[in-house]
């Protein structure tokens, strides 16, 4: 039962659907291409060779079960996991053609070009001005008026700024749950990243404020890639072009959202989808 | 046996016929009212609370208590030199004239040097234990450090005055002179007698005691930093200095505060240490190689051959000197941290 999957797997996407994407055209290069990743923490192992194209300009969803490794395939495109002793990853993962995974690769660089967002908003004890700028100042320097320009496009893109504009010298800490969100957001847009990585960035938000962030993603996707981790199905089918369904950290099926949701072509993608299971 | 069967309830004796009627008299109580639990329970509570409150509040009235006896045993003192007597640099038992400048300079100054040298030390000891130590490492370590705490002042005075007073008169004394010694303006403080005794010795050795309080209590603190804010300012691209720097830092700094008020606290009051190594003459001079007195060598050294009543109440007003000192240090980092709120913007 497994050995035929395998191989379809590792077939390119448009080919495992017999035609040709009418989203992407096929030899547009993705911008993040996951080769044979195994991710262990310790001597657990988190991911099993995943094999995953994440499209420039598109909002890719991973949903699945907790624990069945969509968080940890995230934290493996910033190397977020080389805080911590023990974790490591095997396989490629390349971004533009490079891989990231690669010991000599500047990992602080990286996450400069790869920006991040939690689960819960994690302003930093500082002002809302500051909280914007502090990221931009780590590889831009900017004069004052460079970087309130960039302050205000970054809220503004984060739809934040009409809320704050007054009071952008209050803490960020000062904030609702909702606004702390977006401003985490705006936080990781101001830095001009090239790939947004979203960890289920509303869980801990009101349905108001994820309408907002939902928005927003659907905003931003023009000119950011995305990767959102989500646990919310109905979430995934409205803000994402792709959708990755993951299982005991394994892929099980990746393909179009429309097609994942509609008519999934593996049974457990449709058991979890219809929420015979998980 | 008496509580069991009142939890049984009436049920159990009326079916025990007559000897369990008999028993329910006379052992057993009748199960109790709602109204007469809701009662027992108030009183409980009442008394709950009047024991704690009796306790906080009995530390505001020894405060006061020491402050009063400090205030009544210092007053003969205080009548005779006025309000000028903390800035009068005399010291003289024979003659009964006293003044508490030389060791209030001792005291500030020793524990300036203590801070100077401690607080970089223990941030750098905070943040390889939390952030950059390999994880087998981190307990013994961490433990050492504690360790370094628990040891008694009275051995670190011996270590100083034997080990550490020597090595650092023959080697690092003369090597601060020939450098910092030329430096102008502050050059002064680095020449003198090269005989490892005096302020200097004093607050380095009261660095390396206050050391491991203020690393312990920064370690605790950046330990208890979420690890997912930490995650967002490396997921920017910022460097473990720069997480650490600007979010670690303000995040804790209350209790990063706190710590070095600790050690502060302990490096104003250290008797014992200080007194083997500061070297107890009752003189200013310019530099940090001389030999000076704190309040408390003061108080340790003087007190048991205090002659006359005037020296007597002049030691104890050193002692109130140096609770009043306590309390400015305190307030100033309230304050201090009231500023470093501000700067970060309202939280309302």
């Amino acid at each position: 039962m497994q050995t035929p999957v395998a191989t379809k797997r590792d077939m390119p996407f448009s080919q495992l659907r017999g035609e040709p994407s009418s989203v992407v055209s096929d030899d547009a290069p993705p911008k993040i291409k996951i080769r044979n990743l195994d991710f262990f923490y310790g001597s657990f192992q988190g991911l099993k060779s995943i094999n995953l194209d994440i499209q420039e300009g598109m909002v890719t969803a991973f949903i699945g079960p907790s624990g069945c490794g969509k968080s940890t395939l995230l934290r493996t495109l910033n190397r977020m996991y080389d805080l911590y002793p023990g974790q490591r990853a095997t396989g490629e993962i390349l971004l533009n053609g490079r891989n990231v995974l690669d010991p000599d690769q500047d990992v602080n660089a990286l996450r400069a070009k790869v920006g991040m967002v939690f689960q819960k908003p994690t302003p930093f004890p500082m002002s809302i001005y500051e909280n914007i700028a502090f990221g931009v100042r780590l590889y831009e320097s900017l004069s004052r008026a460079d970087m309130d320009n960039r302050v205000e496009w970054a809220l503004r893109k984060a739809a934040l700024w009409d809320e704050v504009k007054s009071k952008l010298n209050q803490s960020g800490l000062s904030l609702s749950g909702g606004q702390q969100q977006r401003l985490c957001i705006a936080r990781g847009v101001a830095v001009k990243p090239e790939v947004l990585l979203l960890d289920e960035p509303t869980s801990a938000l009101d349905p108001i404020s994820t309408a907002k962030v939902e928005e927003l993603v659907h905003e931003l996707k023009s000119e950011y890639t995305i990767a959102i981790v989500t646990h919310n199905m109905q979430q995934a089918a409205r803000v994402s072009d792709y959708t990755a369904y993951m299982y005991l950290g394994e892929l099980v099926e990746f393909g179009l959202t429309d097609e994942i949701f509609i008519k999934p072509k593996r049974k457990e993608t449709e058991d979890y989808i219809t929420g015979r299971f998980g | 046996m008496s509580s069991h069967s009142s939890v049984l309830g009436p049920g159990v004796t009326l079916g025990g016929g007559e000897t369990g009627l008999a028993g329910a008299v006379t052992g057993a109580k009748p199960p109790d009212s709602p109204r007469d639990r809701m009662k027992a329970q108030r009183f409980q509570d009442a008394l709950f609370h009047q024991v704690t409150r009796f306790f906080a509040f009995s530390v505001l009235a020894i405060l006061v208590a020491i402050l009063g006896s400090l205030l009544y045993g210092a007053w003969p003192a205080l009548k005779e030199f006025g309000a000028g007597f903390p800035f009068s640099s005399d010291w003289n038992p024979v003659a009964d004239k006293f003044g508490g400048l030389i060791s209030v300079y001792g005291t500030l100054s020793t524990s300036f040097i203590a801070l100077f040298v401690a607080i970089p030390v223990s941030f750098g000891i905070a943040l390889f234990l939390t952030e950059l130590c390999p994880p087998r490492l981190r307990g013994p370590l961490g433990i050492a450090v504690e360790l370094l705490a628990a040891v008694p002042s009275i051995i670190y005075g011996m270590w100083g005055l034997f080990v550490f007073a020597p090595l650092f008169a023959d080697y690092i004394q003369p090597l601060l002179s020939a450098t910092l010694g030329n430096v102008p303006f502050i050059g002064g403080l680095f020449q003198g007698p090269k005989n490892g005794i005096g302020i200097l010795s004093a607050g380095l050795i009261l660095s390396v005691m206050v050391i491991p309080f203020i690393a312990s209590v920064m370690r605790d603190v950046f330990e208890v930093v979420p690890g997912i804010l930490k995650e967002s300012a490396y997921g920017l691209g910022a460097t473990t200095w720069e997480v650490v720097w600007n979010v670690v830092l303000p995040y804790t700094r209350v209790g990063v505060i706190g710590g070095v008020m600790l050690g502060l606290g302990r490096a104003l009051g250290e008797t014992m240490a200080v007194t083997f190594v500061i070297g107890n003459a009752h003189r200013i001079s310019p530099s940090l190689y001389e030999a000076g007195n704190s309040i408390a060598s003061t108080l340790a050294n003087e007190f048991a051959e205090a002659s006359s009543d005037l020296h007597v109440a002049s030691l104890i007003a050193l002692g109130l000197i140096l609770f009043f000192v306590t309390f400015v240090v305190l307030a100033l980092s309230k304050i201090l941290l009231m500023r470093l709120g501000r700067l970060e913007g309202d939280k309302t």
